[in-house]
């Protein structure tokens, strides 16, 4: 108890001798007795016994509920009181993704109060797709922890009543031991307390260490933590909160229901999903993030992991500044992509000049496009024509491909205008109902195809061919199951424009293809036949005879 | 702070040689609800190079099934001091027994046949000492709970371990279904690593360290570094030792449980 009245950092370092002469008396016995070699209770004693002491120095309180900020209730179970600094008190405010708390504007040090509580909740990943997330505050990431260089930070680790894991943090911004983790193991319903001063300023990432640490962080145990430079940092119009991570579960990408933790993927860093935010679209549509024409916008971006660094992008803009791995000391500037390793982040800082929808994306771009590693910015606001022009002239270029149309492919055409007539008056299969199909297509629309053709299926100018009213799609029964199992490369002319890009093909079940062929082929003013299994799988038969 | 701590280890074993003292290793013929584990090894998941690869396991009883809330109920019937309203705060904390509705009711949150959760180990153990039993060793749980359906070695069977880890990814339902209405292991022994965590008698000597990677004294890494485990990818196992370590014996948690053991005749 003495050691309460000695300076902080006395008592920290009190606190970790503690702490490791626990080890070091507790070791020898306990560890062979941990093998099962010595009976329990004997090498348990032995542990103990040159720490013990006869009676506690503070009788157990009744019970009662916690008060705060002293440990209250249970204090048999208190593992760590605050030396009184003469701080000013503060309780922090927490951000919840995507936004980050406003700037702290004092100037001098304060102690910072910070709860956060971990839960264990089921959560969206995908349309369709549920997971059972680790969170801190109930959120993926967890939430925002800004503070600024010098203070002192209490730091209260909640574990829920209804966790079924114990859990702890390491704070990258702590100097100590496990980054506090050691300080902070807590069984479900209980609570933790430690200290730590916010030596350097920086943006860190903070984690779950518990054993098996990766699968903590997989189930979505990461956050991030600002520490505030002394002097501040330029302000700006806009301050968001992004992180990615992956998730290993157990179904492929899209597989719908519950999904549990796949060990055996996680291990070998094949994960079928790549998220911003904890969730495919978590920062798309309704959720984009927003700026406006003229706007500064800053994105406190860091990578949970647990495996994969991110190549950081945002298509169509270029950084104004970099705050590299998150530090405060040196700044890149006119960045296009930066990268961002695994338990790391990055500050960075655009200024939007231009009206439209701006995509973040791991480009590492299979994760963007197929994995779910995709927001958007969307910026509204007047043209800039002298920034952007939009496309200038729309002409005809053949270069050498000339136009196909062998025999064979016109014979083939015909024979599947033939197969899909027999499929269309076949009344078994017109008996599908067309509504169900298209719910289902729905939901793999808004999670494989809409980044690019866009919810409303009208595309993007010049560069993604609209779906809605598409006389290319709707000519031919077939050719889109063609161009969703084989992708499409090349000029196409669709509604009078002519679009020159590529489309990946793409990794569905014949039953989703035909959903979504359905959903597209039925929505936005269109109006087809339906697209069957079978379909899809004699398109697919075709092109293997081929 | 650590005196608190070394103080409720001290009572802990005060209270386990005091019991040890008083119990007698029981003799007798298949005990009711119980079933025989024959003797054989526990493969320790974490050991220096100086400690024995297998520790072996003598033949003991243990519960077919978790202790249920009936079973509990008449427990405290019998022993009014570990009623919810006179339990002593050093022996359970506040949470002792809370999804009850009453001291002598469980309520419908509690169903009679569910597993008793929010017990403390001591109350664990005062029950088993008053049902004639005592709690198992980790080692005794270990080797129980390694048995797959079929084969001594679960992790050998297809699927064991991936329907042990999916109880983790599956959210705990608010009322608990009946004890022993999981499948029977190669045991006899049910809702081992499905149903609820449980108490073992020396469930504070598994050193994993507050953040599970520290290197301890004696090199010997924990966790997540696992460089002296004996399977970095037994999951499960590193869960019920990082579970063990977070508790102190007067923790009461919402899906811990327990069931007893008991000597089998030499």
């Amino acid at each position: 108890m003495k050691m309460l009245k000695q300076s902080r950092f006395t008592y920290a370092l009190a606190n970790s001798l503690l702490a490791l002469g626990a080890v070091v008396l507790g070791y020898a016995p306990v560890r062979a007795l941990f093998a099962g070699a010595v009976p329990v209770t004997v090498a348990a004693a032995l542990a103990d016994s040159p720490v013990a002491v006869a009676a506690p120095a503070t009788p157990p309180a009744p019970a009662a509920p916690a008060a705060e900020p002293a440990p209250g209730g249970d204090i048999a179970n208190a593992r760590g009181v605050v030396p009184d600094t003469g701080l000013p008190v503060e309780q922090a405010v927490l951000g919840i993704p995507p936004n980050v708390p406003p700037p702290i504007t004092r100037d001098y040090s304060a102690r910072v109060v910070v709860h956060l509580e971990v839960r264990e909740v089921v959560k969206r990943l995908a349309d369709g797709v549920d997971y059972l997330f680790w969170t801190f505050g109930g959120t993926v990431p967890g939430s925002f922890v800004r503070v600024r260089e010098g203070d002192l930070v209490e730091f209260h680790l909640e574990n829920s009543p209804d966790s079924k894991m114990p859990h702890n943090i390491d704070l990258h911004a702590v100097t100590g031991p496990g980054g506090g983790a050691a300080s902070a193991f807590t069984a479900p319903g209980h609570s933790s307390q430690f200290s730590f001063t916010a030596l350097k300023p920086g943006l860190y990432v903070y984690h779950c260490a518990t054993a098996p640490v990766g699968m903590h962080i997989a189930n979505g145990m990461y956050g991030l933590i600002l520490v505030q430079p002394k002097d501040g940092m330029p302000k700006v119009d806009h301050e968001y909160y992004v992180m990615q991570g992956e998730v290993y579960t157990a179904g492929a990408y899209g597989d719908e229901g519950l999904q549990s933790f796949d060990m055996a993927k996680a291990i070998d860093e094949r994960p079928p999903y790549v998220v911003f935010n904890g969730a495919v679209g978590s920062l798309t549509g309704d959720n984009a993030l927003t700026a406006k024409v003229g706007d500064t916008v800053r994105i406190y971006f860091g990578v949970g992991g647990p495996n994969l660094s991110s190549a950081f992008h945002v298509i169509g803009e270029m950084f104004d500044t970099v705050y590299e791995d998150g530090t405060m000391q040196d700044q890149l500037h006119d960045v296009q992509t930066t990268l961002v390793p695994p338990g790391c982040a990055t500050v960075v800082d655009f200024k939007v000049e231009v009206p439209g929808t701006y995509v973040l994306v791991d480009h590492a771009i299979f994760r963007a496009f197929n994995k779910g590693a995709l927001g958007m910015l969307k910026v509204t606001g007047p043209e800039n024509r002298r920034i952007y022009s939009g496309k200038e002239v729309d002409a005809v270029y053949l270069g050498s491909a000339a136009e196909a149309g062998t025999d064979a492919r016109k014979r083939e055409t015909e024979l599947q205008a033939q197969i899909a007539e027999e499929i269309k008056t076949n009344p078994k299969i017109a008996s599908l109902t067309k509504e169900a199909q298209v719910e289902r297509g729905k939901r793999v629309f808004m999670q494989t195809c809409f980044a690019c053709h866009q919810p409303n299926g009208l595309g993007l100018p010049g560069i993604f061919p609209p779906l809605a009213g598409s006389d290319f799609l709707l000519a031919d029964h077939d050719r889109p199951i063609r161009i969703v199992t084989k992708g499409l490369t090349g000029p196409v002319t669709v509604k009078g424009q002519t679009f020159n890009n590529v489309m990946p093909a793409q990794v569905l079940s014949d039953q989703q293809i035909a959903d979504v062929l359905t959903y597209v082929t039925n929505s936005w003013g269109n109006n087809a036949a339906p697209y069957t299994v079978d379909d899809v799988r004699r398109v697919k038969a075709a092109g293997v005879s081929q | 702070m650590k005196e608190h701590g070394a103080y409720r280890s001290h009572w802990t074993h005060v209270l386990a040689a005091v019991i040890a003292a008083t119990s007698l290793a029981a003799a007798a013929p298949p005990p009711r609800g119980m079933v025989l584990i024959p003797a054989g090894a526990y493969v320790p998941l974490l050991r220096d190079r100086t400690d024995p690869a297998q520790v072996p396991v003598a033949a003991y009883w243990l519960d077919e099934r978790p202790v249920t809330n009936a079973e509990f109920l008449a427990f405290v019937s019998a022993n009014p001091p570990w009623r919810r309203s006179r339990v002593s705060p050093l022996f359970a904390d506040r949470t002792y027994l809370a999804r009850w509705a009453g001291d002598l009711n469980p309520g419908p949150d509690a169903p009679a046949a569910a597993p008793v959760v929010q017990v403390s180990w001591f109350a664990a153990r005062a029950y088993a000492r008053w049902a004639g039993k005592r709690l198992p060793t980790i080692a005794e749980w270990e080797r129980a709970a390694a048995a797959g359906f079929q084969r001594a070695d679960g992790r050998a069977e297809p699927g064991f371990t991936a329907a042990v880890l999916a109880w983790y990814a599956t959210p705990q339902p608010a009322v608990l279904p009946a004890a022993g209405s999981g499948r029977a292991n190669l045991f006899g022994a049910r809702d081992l690593l499905d149903l609820v965590w449980e108490w073992v008698d020396d469930f504070n000597t598994v050193l994993i360290s507050g953040d599970s990677r520290g290197s301890g004294a004696a090199g010997m890494f924990c966790g997540g570094g696992a460089a002296s485990s004996r399977d970095p990818s037994d999951y499960a196992a590193f869960m019920r030792a990082g579970f063990r370590s977070s508790l102190g014996a007067n923790y009461t948690v919402a899906d811990l449980g327990f069931r007893c053991a008991r000597d089998a005749a030499p």
